[in-house]
């Protein structure tokens, strides 16, 4: 039998590990995850697939004290909602800094995580988390 | 001439002092770091394994290189640490890199070595014409069991070299290998942790393999200790390339800034490369360097390599093996032993 979940996983790949999105050329508005329709410009829409530069600002975040089982190795720690250069948002967790050290307006950059696993012997998925910018990021 | 036209690395964020280790298994006399010479090792935080260690340090090599990832024509990760014993590592860093689906791809496995296995794997296919552009990847989480030796070097980092023939930053001149049937480290199928056969590691193992290596290099390349500006050994700790060093006749300092592994540990698969690529970060163009990777099984995989002009216009742009060395967190022993799955109770 097929395993859960898998077909789901794999179906997002691309925008997990890319955050590939798109774009409408006629509004340039971007969406993440991508849409199949342009909600302002509808017929006259022309989508095209976007791979964002992963660079933008936490928009706001909260500090996971009490976290699900598969999450609980990771405890404290900060999801956020991160504001896209592009001007889209999306929800992510915050690495490589201590949770009471995250502000509101920080920049960030995507980088490479994994993000939960199916049990001990099912599928692991990866995808975008973001870090601060800093130097090992190549922004000072 | 067939070369480095790419190479970044990634190094996690946290550390733990081998004086904590120590304390844990009852030495408070701070002579067990000292005596590895390794002072700190890197530790992967809870979301961090070969697939994430080996995106980053490919990203970064990409970045450098400034070529398209598209061009890639074979990925291969080399690692005793990969995330699924049936599924390749390579397959989700060419995904998340951004290669195109035609191309080859696979994990290679050798102890240490697997990851410059990969890179005279990638070598061989571009000097055929085979491929346009390849990449060798060497990374690894590395596991010690609790209060074995290992557990002190034990330690997480990798390092990706894009391979081509067009403006390298370093050409590589000549490559040999060494390999033989030597026990002396290993890990059994579903087993958590390796095993090794303690002093047999040394002698028989590193120091016969590396010191063939070399000397079939010096012999085919008809040069010696004195034709090289920086020495790379394998590292499985900071005492055993130092006495390879000084077996073969080595200065000090041609060795000296390669030994990464008093900062972060071993990096297993890693770890030459690691040692590589700090080279690479500070050498002179025209500077000539000689590497010798070591692989418990056992074999060793020797290079010689000169740094092109091109590698000026190349630093800066992305993160440098200190950069990453400078930026950490220390980590108490309980700490490291959550994130690296030692408490069994979370599963």
């Amino acid at each position: 039998m097929a395993e859960q979940g898998v077909a789901q996983v794999w179906r997002r790949i691309r925008s997990m590990y890319r955050i590939e999105g798109n774009k409408c050329v006629t509004c340039d508005t971007h969406f993440f995850p991508p849409r199949p329709v342009c909600p302002e410009c509808r017929r006259k829409g022309n989508l095209e697939n976007y791979t964002f530069k992963g660079l933008g600002s936490i928009y706001t975040f909260s500090i996971v004290r009490q976290a699900p089982d598969d999450f609980k190795r990771q405890m404290p720690y900060v999801i956020a909602q991160i504001e896209l250069d592009e001007g889209t948002r999306l929800t992510a967790q915050i690495v490589n800094i201590d949770p009471e050290d995250v502000e509101i307006g920080m920049r960030v950059r995507a980088c490479f995580r994994k993000i939960k696993e199916f049990g001990h012997g099912g599928i692991i998925v990866y995808g975008y988390k973001f870090e601060p910018t800093m130097k090992v990021t190549g922004h000072e | 001439m067939v070369g480095i036209v790419g190479y970044g690395v990634y190094v996690p964020r946290y550390r733990i002092k081998t004086t904590d280790i120590a304390e844990v298994w009852g030495d408070t006399s701070g002579r067990i770091g000292k005596g590895l010479g390794v002072f700190e090792k890197s530790v992967p935080g809870p979301d961090e394994d070969v697939a994430t260690i080996s995106v980053e340090a490919a990203r970064n090599a990409i970045k450098r290189s400034d070529l398209d990832p598209k061009d890639i024509g074979a990925l291969y990760v080399g690692s005793e640490s990969h995330p699924y014993a049936v599924k390749p590592t390579g397959t989700i860093v060419a995904e998340a890199i951004g290669c195109t689906h035609d191309m080859t791809c696979a994990d290679f496995e050798f102890a240490c070595k697997a990851g410059t296995a990969a890179m005279q794997v990638v070598m061989g296919l571009v000097q055929s014409k085979m491929i346009k552009l390849g990449m060798a990847i060497g990374s690894d989480t590395a596991q010690g069991r609790p209060g074995d030796a290992l557990e002190y070097s034990a330690a997480a980092g990798g390092a990706a070299f894009l391979i081509g023939m067009k403006n390298p930053l370093a050409t590589i001149e000549e490559t040999v290998s060494f390999t033989t049937d030597t026990p002396d480290f290993w890990r059994r199928e579903g087993e958590d942790f390796p095993s090794h056969g303690a002093r047999f590691t040394g002698e028989p193992a590193y120091f016969r393999h590396v010191k063939a290596g070399a000397e079939s290099l010096f012999k085919k390349t008809k040069t010696t200790v004195d034709d090289y500006d920086y020495f790379v050994f394998h590292m499985p700790n900071g005492k055993f390339p130092i006495a390879m060093g000084r077996q073969l006749g080595v200065p000090k300092e041609k060795l000296e800034e390669s030994l990464v592994v008093r900062q972060i540990g071993n990096t297993y698969s890693g770890s030459a490369m690691m040692g590589l690529a700090r080279i690479l970060d500070i050498a002179k163009p025209g500077s000539k360097i000689f590497m010798v990777a070591y692989g418990s099984g056992a074999g060793s995989d020797a290079f010689s390599i000169t740094v092109e002009d091109a590698i000026e216009e190349r630093r800066g742009q992305v993160p440098t093996v200190d950069d990453y060395i400078e930026r950490k967190t220390y980590v108490d022993y309980a700490t490291y032993a959550k994130f690296r799955r030692k408490i069994k109770a979370l599963g």
